[in-house]
Order: C-alpha cells, then sequence, then structure tokens
C-alpha cells in the first residue's frame, strides 16, 4: 500500500504533499523521539502526536517516508517547510494512535 | 531598532579581524532605490512596498539630499499629505558611511544611532550604495564560513601532521542550547554526507542515531558545543564535546531510563533516559568522560567494513 492510499483509510488530511509515493513497509507508534530512534525500520511511517520539526528530523534520520499527527493536532508552519526539504509526507487525522495503528495494520495484512 | 548582534569592541579574533578587513563597499548594496526631490511621498510608498524597503535616499543629480524613512510615510498617511514631495518631508540630516570605510565602522554607527540604513558615499561624495544590518550579517556569514572552512583545514593537516590516521572527510557544527529549531541539523547533514560518500544506509542510519542522540544532549542539557565527526577508511567517529556543566555521576546517566529533563523537553519527545544507551547500543565502541564545571566528552565509533 502507498502513502497516498492510506489517507483515505485513516481519514487523514495531507499537510505535506511533496514526497515520492511508496510503499509503506509497516509503522511505528511512539511519542518518544529517542525510541523511535532505536526501533523504527526504514520505510515504515511514523504515528505519533508530536507535531513538531524535530519529528521531522528523526524521521528523516530513520527513513520514514510519512509522519502521521494523530488528535487532530495542530501542525506548525516549520514543520511543514522542513518535511518538504526532506521530502517527507505529513498527514494529519483526528484518529488517535490506537485507531490508526489499528487501520494501517489491517490494511497491510490484507 | 536594528542593533547588530556583534560587538566591534570585544568578539573574538576571527570576528574582530573580519569587521577590519571588510569594507562597507564589499557589503553595501549597490542598487539603491532612489527618489528625486519632487517625487511625490505617493510614489515614494509605491517603491518601498513593491520593492520591500523602509527607506529612500532622495537625489539630485547623484547628490545625496536626504533620506525618506517608512516613518516618514505613515506620518505622511495619518496627516492626509500623500501628494506632498519627498523633499518636503524628508530627513535633511543624513548620517552617512564612507565606502572605504571598514565594516567596524558600520555596526559601531547601527548601535549608535537607531536607523535601520545607512546611505554610503564614495570618495567624490556621490551616493554609491546603501547598508542595512542583515547587509552586514549576510558578508559576515559569509566570511565566517570561509574563515572556519580554513581553520578546519588546517585542524586536518595537524592531525596529519601529527601522525594519527587521516579521516577522507571531517565535519563539525556547533550545538546552542535549547535551540530545538535547528537540533537534529548536525546530524542531517552528517547522515547526507555519508551516503554521499557511499555508506551503506544501516552504517549511516547507526552514526546518525549516535550523533543525533549525542547532538540532543547538547541541545538539552550543556551550555552548548561542538559535533564532529570524521570518516576513516574503515570507521565512522562521531564525537560531542561540551563546555559544561558536566554530569554529576556518569554510570547513573547511563542507565536507561534515568534522565534530567523538564517537563517542557519531555513534552516534546525527548528526555526518555535513552539518549546514551542508545548511543552505546549502535556504537561498536563507545567512551564517555566528564567533569563538572568543565564540560562532557562521549565518542562513538561505528566500523564501517567497505567490504
Amino acid at each position: 500500500m502507498r502513502i497516498k492510499h492510506l489517507q483515505g483509510i485513516i481519514e487523514a488530511e495531507i499537510f505535506q504533499g511533496v514526497f515520492e509515493d511508496i510503499e509503506i513497509a509497516g509503522g511505528y507508534t511512539s511519542d518518544l523521539l529517542s525510541d523511535v530512534m532505536a526501533h523504527a525500520k526504514a520505510g515504515e511511517i511514523l504515528i505519533t502526536i508530536q507535531a513538531h520539526r524535530n519529528s521531522v528530523a528523526v524521521a528523516g534520520l530513520v527513513g520514514a517516508p510519512a509522519i502521521v499527527i494523530c488528535n487532530g493536532r495542530p501542525v506548525p508552519e516549520d514543520m511543514i517547510g522542513a518535511a518538504r526539504d526532506e521530502g517527507i509526507a505529513i498527514l494529519r487525522t483526528d484518529l488517535n494512535q490506537y485507531e490508526v495503528s489499528g487501520r494501517l495494520w489491517k490494511a497491510l495484512r490484507d | 531598532m536594528a542593533t547588530v548582534p556583534i560587538n566591534a569592541d570585544s568578539s573574538p579574533g576571527v570576528v574582530l579581524e573580519l569587521l577590519y578587513s571588510i569594507k562597507v563597499k564589499d557589503a553595501m548594496t549597490r542598487e539603491v532605490m532612489t527618489a528625486s526631490p519632487t517625487s511625490r511621498l505617493r510614489d515614494v510608498q509605491t517603491l518601498m512596498r513593491d520593492n520591500a524597503i523602509t527607506g529612500i535616499p532622495i537625489l539630485d543629480e547623484g547628490r545625496l539630499l536626504g533620506i525618506v524613512s517608512i516613518g516618514d510615510i505613515i506620518s505622511a498617511l495619518d496627516s492626509g499629505t500623500m501628494d506632498r514631495s519627498a523633499d518636503a518631508v524628508m530627513s535633511g540630516s543624513v548620517i552617512t558611511l564612507d565606502e572605504e570605510m571598514p565594516l567596524s565602522f558600520a555596526v559601531t554607527y547601527f548601535d549608535r544611532y537607531k536607523f535601520g540604513r545607512f546611505p554610503v558615499l564614495d570618495s567624490s561624495g556621490r551616493l554609491s550604495g546603501i547598508i542595512t544590518a542583515s547587509d552586514i550579517l549576510r558578508r559576515l556569514l559569509i566570511a565566517l564560513n570561509e574563515e572556519i572552512g580554513k581553520m578546519e583545514q588546517r585542524i586536518a593537516g595537524r592531525h596529519a601532521a601529527s601522525g594519527g590516521p587521516v579521516p577522507m572527510m571531517e565535519l563539525s557544527f556547533g550545538t546552542t542550547p535549547l535551540d530545538f529549531s535547528r537540533a537534529g541539523n548536525a546530524s542531517a547533514r552528517f547522515k547526507k554526507a555519508l551516503v554521499e560518500k557511499g555508506c551503506p544506509p544501516p552504517i549511516a542510519r547507526k552514526a546518525a542515531v549516535a550523533s543525533y542522540e549525542l547532538e540532543l544532549n547538547q541541545v538539552i542539557h550543556s551550555t552548548g558545543g561542538i559535533m564532529r565527526m570524521r570518516v576513516f577508511d574503515d570507521s565512522i567517529e562521531i564525537s560531542a564535546q561540551d563546555e559544561g556543566p558536566g554530569i554529576p555521576d556518569v554510570d547513573l546517566a547511563m542507565q536507561e531510563g534515568y534522565s534530567t529533563a523538564n517537563e517542557w523537553v519531555r513534552s516534546l519527545g525527548f528526555g526518555a533516559g535513552m539518549g546514551l544507551p542508545n548511543v552505546k547500543r549502535v556504537a561498536d565502541e563507545f567512551s564517555i568522560s566528564s567533569e563538572m564545571g568543565k564540560g562532557t566528552f562521549v565518542m562513538a565509533v561505528i566500523k564501517w567494513d567497505k567490504r
């Protein structure tokens, strides 16, 4: 499944659309950026409520192609700018991390 | 308003040298928007708006008569006198700089007179440019980049002379306490440089993880420091040197889950007490030393088997 396909599944809005629409390898759900650094694998999307540019830095370093911001948290401009520079998609949804993770897991399994 | 955050008396030697060696004409903007004394304020305002500038010199055949600032325009708007001519409202006693003056004069002028810009005159007294605080900062940044490049080359030369292995690449960046907007920049640059050098992504990622955690530690806990990466034939060395305050109990700091970060830092997703353990986990060699009041030095080496 590709990133743009995920948009409908998790009822998300795309906040940063400059990215390569690649296959999603999986997901990593965490709000602790050190935990993401330690355990997220390249190609997994980051599911989090940490809506700031440091999440983009971490996503860039671990090779996450997209960040899903949950609970409809506001996405600041500088985060969008940083993500555009890195070519990382930002999606935002009103769902919480549990629901997003569940729907992604199911979609990848089916 | 437009003070320059650089002091022409007590800045570091390199900066002072630059301030004295760079001339005003090397930093100023040469294409100056000007108007004539008979220009109407309405037209001056259009000129300002279209060019996003806040002051227009008024010239009569190349000779500077005065300057109309955005403040003058606001006053004219307020009193409904936008149809008056520029010479009716311009400030006539304009403080100017000579284009041959060193940049240190310009810095002093900005701090002494609270103007946003100074017209620059050539030796015959004609307007040759205009200088703003951002012109100075832009020129200084370019010059500082060149100087730091030279310093890095000298340091690399010393390593070579001292007989140690010569890195094929060396990069370093400074960190600023609690500046989360730039935190991670050094690590991102390191990773990009490694990938460009043909480093396998899993190795580049290890280096990036080590570097990012150390960089964030400097941003969160230190009073500022330097992140350095040296790339050798068979290894990548990431080191973090800060200037304090030091870690009271290094063993405790190495324990997973131990953190002294405050609530605000934690709310950003940091300070989970995983930083140093993460560095150690990805590193093939790891060392840390810390002295209270002096600073902390951490080094992580990641082996890079090119075969």
